[in-house]
Parts: structure tokens; C-alpha cells; sequence
């Protein structure tokens, strides 16, 4: 093929290019009109786009000059003469700098206290953490509620049994989230001290992972463990939600429980220590 | 011509002529891997055009609401504004998801194109003298992508975000000393607070789009004066530039790239769904699934959460825990050792020279190498941030395939770079077997033609 016939053909191409595109614009605008549907009006938008893109690429490298040509590079560093005019500029003030060192260390005390007082509004922006790390809405007699608000009964979970509970009036309070498992029948010990804290074979763990805060949310019931889904720490269930695998280093706090005179779950207390994701003084 | 007039008009004030001329000849090296750049670029102004319009509709409020809305199997569902407002753009708003889709699709592409730009300013050694503020430069903008991308995904407030944000809570409470304020100030109280999605919405659509965009004209701005870099070749050398020139063959060049991207994009946005926020429902801070993972630039951390063994220090009674050294430690060194590369490089080398011409990366096989076992170790936390998914898919058991990828992540990197090296080397040992042609002619005495040939063993030039 002859020059003028490839670049007769080039401009050809880029003009059909230029010409879908236009249509396909019509179209997405006539689409719109009609009420849209995402499919269409993405490929529409992706024929409209994609005909400009060839036709432009089409262009620049068939019919316009292709060179190459070649620049030369400024020298990057200053010469060694406007780097010294430039140092004896800069000495005006840095000589008078020198001279008032007071006042520049008076400076330095003005800007630094403007900077530390544009701190203090940083402080509106959220409460002191004060206790809140460290306690839940559980309270000595809180009534266990299910996700619904049902209290729970001691019938009812099957052996085997999971639900997720709060404390009466505190649904889908995050911090207070408790997994409620009913792994016996009858009082079970998970370890020493926690002697009376699962009667009836409930024992109760906060459902949030003690690694990054997800909600412990999978029981395996074969084995008797908790499985967090984000980062596949497992718990044993039966020995105080001991951690077994995985990221986690702490057991998950267990919620002393014990049933009222009308059969219903309720806590013996708060958690006797702070839920969730560790902190650096959360033992203090 | 108008155009004449204008420029004229134009001079007569502000006297541009001769800085508009520069521009217009400047020259650009042609090298396919020179548009990775571009291409981020170009993600990044479909991301502001997108995000323009998503931001006419899109509520960042926690206050609940019930939904009556044109998606049915929601409907009566109690959710945050934030939640409803996504739903309204995606189902009732015209045009609206094709809109969220692409935002979504050009947020994944652009931090991919960052990284791919890196990785090739890395692997040629772009970033050597004079070229260093431009690479702490594009390292700041790759945490800023990331960042921004974070925020935008964690908007919408359905379960997937939700549980982002509470990892990245824990993450920062595990800060020491200074961990439980600044998560009580991110969020406006403990989590999940009702303050955090209104900040994250400032946070995402006026804070890092600023931040980049001024940070992405320094980028250029240097990139003008210094000029590019380029491989070696003929003619090409370490004082000049060869290539096209702006006006006008770049400049179609790039819009063409502008427009292909953008094509791209919206045939994603069209047709690949992603992020159904619908179907993950709103978020419940009690609940949370399996195969819960976040977008692709954020599996890393993700894997580095889930690799990470049960440690944690306690000393007089406090304590750092676990996730700070996984969350905190890893990505404060990842970044660090980006930003100190140039100079560490420099420092080991002894070469403090200017340098405009790039290298190949089999020649630099000890750099090479190091990209190349980094990259593993990323690649492998990457993985291993779907652990839960790749038991599933090949029934195996997550604790095992966690003990895989904790041995991986120590063995795979020193392997790889060990394999990178000796093909590095075998490469250059075959760059110097034999004689190179260059196809150039020379008329020989006798009057017949040859091909002049470059030596063995001598750089190619």
C-alpha cells in the first residue's frame, strides 16, 4: 500500500471511529430518556468513549508527525555563581537571624503556643474514653434478651443451642453483644472461680473477637468452638473461650449468668473485665 | 485564526509565549510502560467526574430510617440514611448505578495503577538522583489513594464497610499511649460512634482529592522540569530526550489513552457489577459473615491480620496489642522503607551521580531481586487475606492453610529473589553471547552492503 493510501485509510478509520461515537451518545441520551438501564448505558458510554479513544490513538500514530525528535536537558543544578549570589541574598536575613537570636526564640515561643492552642479544638471532636472501654450495659440483674427483645428462657435453647442476647433495653448495643450457647444440661464449670456462672449448661461469652473487634459469630458445634470470620481466631467454648487458633491472644470475657425464680436468664454482673480488643492500659 | 487571536490577546497580559512554546514541544519517550502514570492520572479525573455526581445524592447521616424504596426485598428494613441513600442511587436514581459502578471500578484501577507505575519507577531505577522528592511524592499519593479508597468504601454503611471500620477501630485503639484517644476522636466515641461517616465523607471527597490533586501537580510540575527519563538507545543519552512531541502528537496520543480508560471503565461499570451493597444489607454491629473481604488494596493488611501469630507484649501491666504489630508495625515499615529507598540505594551504591537514563532490570539483578522478593511477601499476605475463602473452595482447613501461608511468607521471598537473581543473571549472560544487529547499513568498499553489528559485551546503547 502507498503512503496517501494508508493515510487515506487511517483518516477513514478515525472517522468511522468519531461517527460510532457520536451514535452511541444518541443512544446513551435516548437510553436516559427512556428511563436508563445500567447494562445498556454502561456499554453505550463504553462505545461512545471507546470510539473518541481509538480514533485519537489512530491519529497520533498514523497521521500526525512521529518524529523522533530530540530535546537536550537543561543543566539541573544552579552554577556555581547564582548559587553563591543566591547565598548572599539568603544572608540578608539569615545574619540578621543570627543577630536576634532572642527574638527568634521568643518566635519560636509565640508559634509554638498558637500551635499547641489549635490543638485544644481537636478535643470537640470525640468524648474522654473515660470507662466506657471497660464497661458494658450489663448490670447485676439485666434480663437477657434476644435479637428480637424476647427474654430467654432456660428452655429456650436446645443443647447445642447458640443466640446472640443483650441486656433488656439495649438492643444491638455493640459493645454489649453476648453469645448465649447451651452446651450441657446442667451446670457447667469453664474454669475455676466461674463456679456458678453457667446454670442450666448456658454459658454466655462477649461476641466480640478479643483480636480486632468483629463479632464472634460462628459456632462449631462438633467441636465446641468459636470461630471469629474475620481473622479465624477459634475459642474453646467449653474452657472459658480460651483462644485456640489464630491472631487472637485473649480469651473472650464470659458473662456470669444465673436464672431467676420465673426460669429467665439474667446476668449475675457486668463482664469482670473489659471487652473486645485489647488497649494499652486495659489492664490497669 | 481565532486561536492566534486569542494567544495573542493572552501574551499581550501575561507574556506566556515562549513558556507555551517549550510546553507545546516538550518531548515525550515512547515506551508502552510510560502510560502506567498516565493512566493513574486518568483514573483519578474520572474518579472527581463520577464522584461529582455520586455527592448530589448521597447522605453521609447515621440517623435511621425506613426504607420504601423501589428495591423490594429491603423494603420496611431499618437502616442509616447513608445506607438508603446508596440504595436510592443505585435503584432509583437514573443513571445513578452505572455512576456508583464506574466510581467503584476506577477506585480499584487507580490504586492498581499506582502501584504498577511504582513498580516500574522501582524495577528501572526512576527514582535515582535527581528524581527522589518526585518518588517520596508518588509514595505519599499511593497511602493517599489507598486512604481515600478506604473512606469511599467504608460510606455506603452496609455490613462489609461496617466491619472495615470496625477492624480499622481496634486498629487504632491498639495504638500505644496515644491509641485510645485517637479512636475515640476518629469516631466521636467508642465504635461505632455516630460521628464517623460524616468525617469520612469530608475525609473522602474534599480532604485526599485535594491532598492529591496538589500533590499530583507537584508531580507533573516536576516531571516538566527535570524532564522524563528514557531507556537507552540510539541516539538517546543522559543530556537529552527523544520521543514525540506534546503538540500534537502526544496530546492525541493521550486523549486517546483518556478515552480508552475512561471506555474501560464504563464497560465495568455497566456490566461487571461490584460491591451490591443491596445484597450485603445494612449494617448490624452483631452480625458479620464468612468470606468477608475488603477491596483489593486493602487485602494485604487484611492477610497481615489474619497471618499475624497470637503475640502480644505486656510489660507493667500495659500492654501492645496484637493488631498494632500487624496493622501498625507492617505498613509503617512498608511505607518507611518505600520513602528511604532512593536514599538507602544511594547509600549502598555510592552513587550519588544524576541519572536520566533508565536500567534495564536484569542489569541491576540485586535491586531487582529485593523488588521481586517484596512484591512476594505482599503477594503472599495478599493470598493469605482470603484464607477463609480458599479453604472453602478447596476444602481444606483454614487453620492449615493459615500454617501454609505463615511458612510462605517466610520462605517464598528469599526464594524468589533467589530465582530472580540467577535469571537476571542468566539474562545478561546471554545479552553478552552474541553480537547484536542494529539494523543500520554500511556500504562496505567493494560496494555491497552489511549490517553493522554492536560487539558482544557492550552496553546496550
Amino acid at each position: 500500500m502507498s503512503a496517501p493510501d494508508r493515510e487515506r485509510r487511517a483518516v477513514n478509520q478515525v472517522a468511522v471511529a468519531f461517527g460510532v461515537s457520536a451514535l452511541a451518545s444518541l443512544g446513551l441520551a435516548a437510553v436516559y430518556w427512556q428511563g436508563g438501564q445500567n447494562q445498556v448505558e454502561g456499554v453505550l458510554l463504553a462505545i461512545a468513549l471507546g470510539g473518541l479513544g481509538y480514533g485519537f490513538v489512530v491519529v497520533a500514530r498514523r497521521l500526525l508527525p512521529q518524529g523522533p525528535y530530540t530535546e537536550e536537558r537543561d543543566v539541573l543544578p544552579s552554577s556555581e555563581g547564582q548559587v553563591a549570589a543566591f547565598e548572599t541574598d539568603l544572608e540578608r536575613g539569615e545574619g540578621w537571624l543570627a543577630r536576634r537570636g532572642f527574638l527568634v526564640k521568643m518566635l519560636g515561643v509565640a508559634a509554638g503556643a498558637l500551635g499547641v492552642a489549635a490543638l485544644f479544638p481537636l478535643r470537640s471532636l470525640g468524648p474522654n474514653p473515660g470507662n466506657s472501654l471497660r464497661r458494658t450495659k450489663w448490670r447485676r440483674g439485666s434480663l437477657v434478651v434476644d435479637e428480637q427483645g424476647e427474654p430467654v428462657r432456660v428452655r429456650t435453647l436446645e443443647v447445642g443451642g447458640v443466640l446472640t442476647v443483650f441486656p433488656e433495653g439495649h438492643l444491638e448495643r455493640e459493645d454489649s453483644q453476648t453469645l448465649l450457647i447451651r452446651i450441657s444440661d446442667e451446670n457447667v464449670v469453664t474454669r475455676k472461680g466461674r463456679e456458678d456462672w453457667a446454670p442450666e449448661g448456658y454459658v454466655a461469652y462477649s461476641k466480640v473477637c478479643t483480636h480486632a473487634g468483629c463479632p464472634v459469630g460462628l459456632y462449631q458445634q462438633d467441636v465446641k468452638r468459636l470461630l471469629c470470620p474475620c481473622h479465624q481466631s477459634s475459642f474453646d467454648a467449653v474452657e472459658g473461650a480460651r483462644p485456640v487458633f489464630g491472631p487472637a491472644t485473649r480469651s473472650l470475657p464470659q458473662l456470669p449468668l444465673m436464672v431467676d425464680d420465673n426460669g429467665l436468664l439474667r446476668a449475675q454482673d457486668d463482664y469482670d473485665e473489659p471487652i473486645g480488643p485489647g488497649f494499652w492500659d486495659r489492664g490497669r | 485564526m481565532i486561536i492566534q487571536r486569542v494567544a495573542r490577546w493572552i501574551d499581550n497580559r501575561l507574556g506566556a509565549s515562549r513558556a507555551a512554546r517549550t510546553t507545546l514541544n516538550k518531548v515525550f519517550p515512547d515506551h508502552w510502560s510510560f502510560m502506567l502514570g498516565e493512566v493513574a492520572l486518568y483514573c483519578f479525573v474520572i474518579l472527581v467526574l463520577t464522584g461529582v455526581y455520586l455527592t448530589f445524592f448521597f447522605t453521609p447521616g447515621t440517623k435511621e430510617v425506613v426504607y420504601h424504596g423501589s428495591y423490594a426485598p429491603l423494603d420496611g428494613v431499618k437502616m442509616s440514611q447513608a445506607y438508603e441513600s446508596v440504595l436510592r442511587i443505585s435503584f432509583d436514581v437514573r443513571a445513578g448505578l452505572v455512576m456508583r459502578q464506574i466510581h467503584h471500578w476506577a477506585a480499584l484501577m487507580f490504586v492498581a495503577a499506582v502501584i504498577a507505575h511504582l513498580m516500574r519507577i522501582f524495577f528501572t531505577g526512576a527514582f535515582r538522583r535527581p528524581r527522589e522528592i518526585n518518588w517520596m511524592i508518588g509514595v505519599t499519593l499511593l497511602i493517599l489513594a489507598i486512604a481515600n479508597g478506604f473512606t469511599g468504601y467504608s460510606l455506603p454503611d452496609d455490613q462489609l464497610s461496617g466491619t472495615g471500620l470496625r477492624i480499622a477501630y481496634s486498629v487504632v485503639l491498639s495504638v500505644p499511649v496515644a491509641g485510645v484517644w485517637t479512636a475515640f476522636l476518629i469516631f466521636g466515641g467508642e465504635f461505632p460512634g455516630n460521628e464517623v461517616l460524616t468525617r469520612f465523607f469530608v475525609i473522602h471527597i474534599l480532604i485526599i482529592p485535594v491532598a492529591i490533586a496538589v500533590l499530583l501537580g507537584a508531580h507533573l510540575a516536576i516531571l516538566v522540569r527535570q524532564k522524563h527519563t528514557q531507556f537507552p538507545g540510539r541516539g538517546r543519552t543522559n543530556t537529552n530526550v527523544v520521543g514525540a512531541r506534546l503538540w500534537p502528537t502526544f496530546m492525541a496520543k493521550t486523549l486517546g489513552l483518556f478515552f480508552l480508560t475512561f471506555a474501560v471503565l464504563a464497560a465495568l461499570g455497566g456490566l461487571a457489577q461490584i460491591n451490591p451493597v443491596w445484597i450485603w444489607g445494612p449494617f448490624e454491629p452483631a452480625a458479620v459473615s464468612a468470606g468477608s473481604q475488603p477491596d483489593w488494596y486493602v487485602g494485604w493488611l487484611e492477610g497481615s491480620l489474619r497471618l499475624f501469630p497470637a503475640w502480644e507484649t505486656r510489660l507493667f501491666g500495659f500492654e501492645i496489642p496484637n493488631p498494632f504489630y500487624s496493622g501498625v508495625v507492617i505498613p509503617g515499615i512498608t511505607f518507611g522503607l518505600l520513602y528511604a529507598w532512593p536514599f538507602l540505594e544511594a547509600r549502598v551504591t555510592k552513587d550519588y551521580e544524576e541519572h536520566h537514563l533508565l536500567d534495564r532490570p536484569r542489569d541491576r539483578p540485586v535491586r531487582t531481586s529485593i523488588g521481586v522478593a517484596a512484591l512476594t511477601f505482599y503477594i503472599v499476605l495478599f493470598a493469605a487475606g482470603g484464607n477463609d475463602v480458599l479453604a472453602a473452595r478447596f476444602d481444606i482447613s483454614v487453620n492449615l492453610i493459615t500454617w501454609v501461608f505463615r511458612i510462605f511468607l517466610l520462605v517464598l521471598p528469599p526464594l524468589t529473589a533467589l530465582l530472580t537473581y540467577r535469571l537476571c543473571r542468566e539474562l545478561q549472560a546471554r545479552d553478552h553471547e552474541k553480537p547484536r544487529p542494529t539494523a543500520v547499513l554500511e556500504r562496505t568498499q567493494s560496494g555491497g552492503y552489511v549490517e553493522v553489528e554492536e560487539p558482544a559485551g557492550a552496553p546496550r546503547a
